[in-house]
């Protein structure tokens, strides 16, 4: 662990401290939201460190305080997190501490205490599954180089454990004694964040194209799918916007090329 | 909502978690797939926003809370720190609200 603070820039620390503040917004809504609603007081917490996937949970409350089954919440949360397979296979190479096999080197910061360059601790591979959740996912992507990956992932997916369940906790404290918490607007919170989140990974064009097709179609199924299933329509914009634009790999390729020096 | 339920929520969760990284061990994933997953998240993420800001169950979220989203987006998109998007997206929901907007 300590070589993944070692390799930690300020950069990351101050923009993972910021996603565990604004999660822990949504935390704090969440506790309050299925306290307030009539949840008995360890559902959201349980839910917080076992499930610890902040869109699940509200779907699956959602359901429940909407009148619906266990049976249906769990369904709606399930599909929802049928994202984690992607996720899991996109971060991959990153989910173990020390350096998963086929993963790459982790440059020049090898000799870490108990840091096997082999496969990694079995335990520190489920741990880091647990991890993945669409914030920790997004730190990763953004890093270049295997280290700064595994960096980012680490830092922002404990960071973000610790950050929610605390807030989820203050959320119940505090939803006993707010019931109205719509009136403070925090149910903007959740899709604000995402939204942020996702932002970043929209200046390549064609997964901006992709991302609002998808979220055109995820939008105009909600009415008549159940809870959950919409989302997962909207991958069928990937389908769509990815074949409209890919028409010239190379021009393709060469377009990514002089965008990402343009980034800087 | 039982204990049960959470728990096999938790279980598949885990499970959807844990595949990728497993099978990651014997799969070799070619860029062109790697790159596809990465849009798949984003295009997730996405539909993710748009489908819980615009709509409350099967219906309409009303126009206060996809205002307040909308706000916090463009204040992202100017790179505003984090907390004040998120702030910002909750109070201007608020206050849309307490002007008598749903």
């Amino acid at each position: 662990m300590r070589k993944i603070w070692r390799t930690s820039d300020p950069g990351l620390l101050r923009d993972v401290g910021l996603v565990c503040l604004a999660d822990g917004i949504v935390g704090v809504s969440f506790g309050a939201t299925a306290v307030a609603g009539g949840l008995p007081w360890w559902v959201p917490i349980a839910m917080s460190l076992l499930v610890f996937a902040g869109g699940a949970q509200f779907a699956a409350v959602g359901v429940v305080l909407a009148g619906g089954s266990p049976v249906a919440a769990v369904a709606a949360g399930a599909v929802l997190n049928t994202r984690m397979f992607p996720y899991g296979l996109a971060v991959a190479d990153v989910t173990s501490p020390s350096g998963g096999p086929g993963g790459g080197s982790s440059g020049g910061s090898a000799g870490g205490p108990g840091g096997g360059p082999g496969g990694g601790r079995w335990w520190l591979r489920l741990l880091g599954a647990h991890l993945v959740t669409d914030e920790s996912v997004a730190f990763a992507l953004r890093g270049d180089g295997p280290a700064r990956r595994r960096a980012g992932f680490w830092t922002c997916g404990v960071a973000l454990f610790a950050a929610w369940n605390v807030a989820v906790l203050l959320g119940v404290l505090a939803g006993a004694a707010v019931k109205n918490t719509a009136a403070f607007g925090l149910d903007a919170t959740f899709p604000a964040v995402l939204l942020a989140l996702a932002l970043p990974t929209l200046a390549d064009r064609r997964t901006r194209e992709a991302a609002i097709c998808g979220a055109a179609v995820a939008v105009a199924l909600t009415p008549f799918l159940p809870a959950g299933l919409p989302v997962l329509a909207g991958l069928a914009g990937l389908a769509v916007c990815w074949r409209r634009s890919g028409v010239s790999r190379s021009e393709l390729s060469r377009s990514e090329v002089s965008r990402s020096g343009g980034l800087g | 909502m039982p204990l049960l339920a959470v728990v096999v929520l938790a279980v598949l969760t885990f499970a959807f978690r844990v595949t990728g990284p497993l099978l990651r061990d014997r799969v070799t994933v070619p860029p062109a797939a790697e790159r596809l997953l990465s849009s798949a998240a984003a295009v997730l993420l996405v539909s993710l926003a748009a489908t819980s800001a615009l709509t409350s169950g099967h219906d309409f979220a009303g126009a206060a809370r996809p205002a307040g989203v909308l706000v916090a987006g463009v204040l992202a998109a100017r790179r505003v720190p984090f907390p004040v998007v998120v702030l910002t997206a909750a109070a201007v929901t608020a206050l849309l609200r307490l002007a008598g907007l749903k």
